[in-house]
């Protein structure tokens, strides 16, 4: 898997951050566009990409891009 | 495997009744953030049923209205299934107190099925089969719920989407009838991403189930009110929603460019399109009822083909494909050929 990419994909999903805003240490919960519409553009993005099926306790359990990136790669 | 085939059965029309009392989200105080819920989730209006409005008075009504458009008289008709999650009680089933107020004869079969979001399919898939033998000649499948009753008004993960609504479907007999076919599946492990906790034998009701909770921000709701894992149930519906109506086709070799009508359980507009997309159908053969209705749990299938799809199945023959997914987790599709329907006009409970 790709990290550039992932994060690449997962910045992709918000309208208003920019997209340098977006490292693979970056706590994404804590960004001011999260809400729950990007959750599930994310959880489709990864569907799509990825053809991972993520859960809400997945999201709700990682902190960082690199965590949610863990979580994908594990359900490969 | 999951797969099912019932011939002999034809479906001979279909009514809808709402509550009279109808809620736009756009004005709704209880609503913040209202232009992006729509935006999101495609719904505007609803239907709320009032104190004391059951699904079944929804379902009644429905009834009612197409036995006299249908010219059917209630004595002939030997079977009846109710489909719901919001029963007129816990005992007893509400199918035999429909039995009464339809004026069905003591001879006639009738059942409740406790299914919400896919229960038009899993309900379809009993009545025919029950009807394909003969011995039933004329049945009732009924489907609704005022599942809006269960929801906090402070709680935005439900409150905004579901409306309430009672289905009324009539089947006949009818040998050499196209087949239905269908395809069904369930996972109980994701039982808690669509829950009312409280309130069944598992979680009796006590004081402590009326007691309103803060869950999240802009989520506060007892345990004896509608749970819905808003990312979870997603998850879930973009992945077996399209797996499962692609199984149905396949399997059946079904072609999906002859299909007229692809009617899927009204969750949200993000997530349908989800579907319909990674599906590659046609925009112009996915009907959506969600504006005017919203989520109406099982009854969203039959309440979409008749709000949106009345003329042409009145004139002619159609090919469709209903699919539900959601609260168990629970899944199914079905297609089945209709032939002039008699479509009932959509009818307001006060």
């Amino acid at each position: 898997m790709n990290k550039e990419e992932f994060i690449q994909f997962f910045a992709e999903q918000f309208d208003e951050t920019e997209p340098e805003e977006f490292k693979a240490e970056t706590e994404f919960r804590q960004l001011e566009e999260w809400d729950s519409m990007v959750a599930l553009m994310v959880i489709a993005m990864i569907d799509e990409e990825y053809n991972v099926k993520v859960s809400g306790d997945d999201i709700r359990n990682s902190t960082t891009i690199a965590d949610l990136m863990a979580v994908v790669e594990s359900k490969k | 495997m999951a797969f099912l085939e019932i011939p002999n059965v034809s479906i001979k029309g279909m009514a809808a009744t709402m509550p009279a009392n109808r809620k736009d989200n756009l004005t709704d105080p209880l609503v913040n953030d209202a232009e992006k819920i729509l935006k999101n989730t495609g719904i505007q209006y609803r239907h709320l049923a009032d104190e004391g409005m059951t699904a079944s008075d929804l379902c009644e009504d429905a009834a009612k209205r197409l036995l006299s458009d249908l010219k059917w008289n209630a004595e002939e008709v030997d079977c009846l299934i109710f489909v719901r999650q919001t029963p007129d009680y816990i005992l007893p089933a509400s199918a035999t107190i429909l039995q009464d107020k339809l004026g069905l004869s003591q001879n006639a079969y009738a059942l409740d099925v406790a299914m919400g979001c896919s229960g038009y399919v899993f309900g379809l898939s009993n009545i025919a089969a029950l009807m394909q033998s003969g011995h039933f000649k004329k049945g009732l499948l009924l489907v609704g719920d005022t599942i809006s009753r269960t929801c906090s008004v402070n709680d935005k993960s439900t409150y905004p989407l579901f409306g309430d609504a009672g289905t009324a479907t009539a089947l006949e007999y009818k040998e050499g009838a196209p087949t239905m076919k269908f395809h069904f599946g369930t996972d109980g492990s994701g039982k808690d991403a669509i829950i009312i906790p409280d309130g069944g034998s598992r979680n009796p009701f006590s004081e402590d189930s009326a007691r309103e909770e803060d869950i999240d921000e802009g989520i506060s709701r007892s345990k004896a009110q509608l749970v819905l894992e808003g990312m979870d149930v997603f998850s879930f519906g973009i992945s077996k929603a399209p797996q499962s109506v692609k199984a149905l086709l396949e399997h059946f070799e079904i072609d999906q460019e002859t299909v007229d009508n692809f009617a899927f359980h009204q969750a949200n507009l993000f997530m349908n399109e989800k579907i319909r997309k990674k599906l590659k159908i046609d925009p112009e053969k996915v009907p959506y009822s969600l504006p005017k209705y919203g989520n109406t749990s099982c009854a969203t299938i039959p309440l979409t083909l008749i709000s949106e799809r009345k003329e042409a199945l009145e004139k002619g023959s159609q090919k469709n494909v209903g699919c539900g997914f959601g609260v168990g987790l629970s899944w199914g599709s079905v297609y089945f050929e209709t032939e002039n329907l008699t479509i009932s006009e959509i009818g307001i409970l006060k």
